[in-house]
């Protein structure tokens, strides 16, 4: 079926900007839904948006995912930081026909500016919207900042749901055309309470998000709890679950992340396995490759999301090694470097 | 909360009495007595509670741990960013409100209630008294209660 599926003009259409026709029971115009639908085994990635107002930089960063990612995040100020906006690194990648993941913070804007960019972002061929709490403001580099928060992630899912399912704002004002999105948000079981994540995953199912991208799993134990208590409740079969991946350049790099970036769990066993590596970048790029496929064996996971910060260029040659995606080969321009590189070697 | 299956129970038991007689009270006086109302509110609620006045009150839903003390004022928490002692991602020296409103929750009676969505709350109410507001009954639940 994977060749089938991957030459079906109806499938995966024709101009690389134009929407695909929406299929019978999905929400939104997009191929990442689609490959999620059709039951394969998704691989999505982040990429970082420039500091810069220059659109082909955001081509050449996403090129280096072409051929291996179903679905590029494209972050919204993450770790508090300015970078070119999420809405507009999304166009740029939909208008060169990828499938893109809106992600939308509540950090920065309220709930009218929020209703807004998402009709704007729909309008510009989005289809996936990603909904995040948001990082504090005092982790960038604009601590001085006012924090917004008028949502919450869960307050976030509702909101959109609403804009597209019922077609008018939270006001009950009325939509000519609603966003057709698919709607996601985040979940993190690696840090206290351990023991309710699974309640937290389910709120966020209650409230509309139909799939999960997770933070960094270094910690396979505690995700099969997780997991278990997830099919046990009947989550992942409402819900498409992606495990956060990442790709850990040295034992260094790890403990800082440890310290410092809120929300990470690292096990000392993949510190320790770092630092007495011979080559620790290739030794992180192991582990990255295991953790995928341990992950893809565990019941209900049906994706992974490779979160590889300043290790772009890694991803395919991880996503590849580790066999996730059973020889299938997810959509990439035409005209991609990686495509004339893999055909003439 | 460590002490949230008393303090619901205080709060149970406290709460109706307290919105009964302003119900009362309210009819008789209409609005003069609002604001020495909404300062013993601010008060009480303030010393055992930290209680921001948001107007719309979730304690009981939330372990007796007050949301609007997390750093992102999250109504359905925790964020991702909990540390792995339990303290909060923002200010490293306070446990994290979810984290103590999970804990909380499991010690009370009525601790399910926490499983449920609490919608963003209305800014308009903040500093405002939900006391009297569940005298008045203006529960103005319109959006919270969307088709799920
Ligand atoms: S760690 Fe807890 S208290 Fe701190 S911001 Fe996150 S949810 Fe709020």
């Amino acid at each position: 079926m994977g060749a089938a599926f991957q030459n079906d003009p109806l499938v995966l259409g024709t101009n690389p900007g134009d929407p695909l026709p929406m299929l019978e029971g999905h929400v939104s115009h997009g191929r990442f839904e689609r490959v999620l639908k059709a039951g394969h085994f998704a691989v999505t990635t982040e990429i970082a948006p420039p500091d810069s107002a220059d659109p082909d930089e955001v081509l050449k960063r996403a090129s280096l995912f072409d051929g291996y990612v179903d679905a590029i995040n494209a972050t919204d100020g993450s770790g508090a930081h300015c970078h070119m906006s999420s809405l507009a690194v999304c166009a740029i990648l939909t208008r060169a026909g990828y499938s893109p993941i809106l992600q939308i913070s509540c950090r920065d804007r309220n709930r009218i500016a929020i209703q807004g960019d998402t009709l704007g972002a729909a309008a510009l061929g989005v289809c996936n919207a990603l909904c995040l709490s948001g990082d504090d403001v005092g982790a960038g580099d604009h601590p001085e900042a006012k924090p917004v928060f008028d949502f919450d992630s869960v307050s976030l899912i509702r909101t959109l749901r609403i804009l597209r399912d019922e077609s008018r704002f939270l006001s009950g004002r009325k939509l000519d055309l609603a966003p057709k999105l698919f709607i996601g948000s985040s979940i993190n079981p690696f840090v206290p309470p351990i023991e309710n994540r699974v309640d937290q995953l389910a709120k966020k199912i209650q409230a509309g998000a139909e799939y999960i991208q997770s933070q960094y799993c270094f910690d396979i134990e505690i995700l099969k709890g997780f997991m278990s208590k997830a099919v046990d409740m009947g989550l992942t079969e409402k819900a498409y679950i992606l495990i956060g991946i990442g790709v850990l350049p040295s034992a260094k790099t790890a403990s800082w992340m440890r310290e410092n970036v809120p929300g990470v769990h690292i096990p000392d066993a993949i510190i320790d396995r770092l630092q007495q590596a011979k080559k620790p970048k290739k030794e992180g790029r192991d582990i990255c490759v295991e953790l995928m496929q341990q992950v893809k064996e565990i019941e209900g996971v049906k994706g992974v999301h490779v979160m590889a910060y300043r290790q772009e260029k890694w991803v395919g040659d991880v996503v590849k090694r580790s066999g996730v995606l059973d020889g299938r080969k997810p959509w990439q321009p035409e005209n991609s470097i990686q495509k004339s590189l893999t055909e003439t070697s | 909360m460590r002490h949230s299956r008393f303090m619901e129970r205080l709060y149970n038991a406290v709460n109706p009495s307290i919105v009964g007689s302003l119900r009362l009270i309210t009819k008789v006086f209409g609005t003069k007595l609002d604001k020495p109302i909404t300062a013993a509110e601010a008060g009480l609620k303030g010393f055992l509670f930290d209680c921001k006045m948001c107007g719309d009150c979730a304690l009981s839903k939330t372990g007796m741990s007050c949301p609007m003390n997390c750093p992102k004022t999250i109504r359905n928490g925790p964020c991702g960013g909990v540390r792995a002692n339990g303290m909060c991602e923002v200010k490293p020296e306070m446990r994290c409100v979810w984290v103590a409103a999970w804990d909380g929750a499991s010690r009370m009676k009525n601790g399910d209630e926490i499983k449920n969505i609490e919608f963003a709350v209305d800014n308009r109410d903040t500093g405002k008294s939900s006391w009297l507001k569940l005298a008045r009954e203006e529960k103005n639940g319109d959006i919270a209660e969307v088709s799920h």
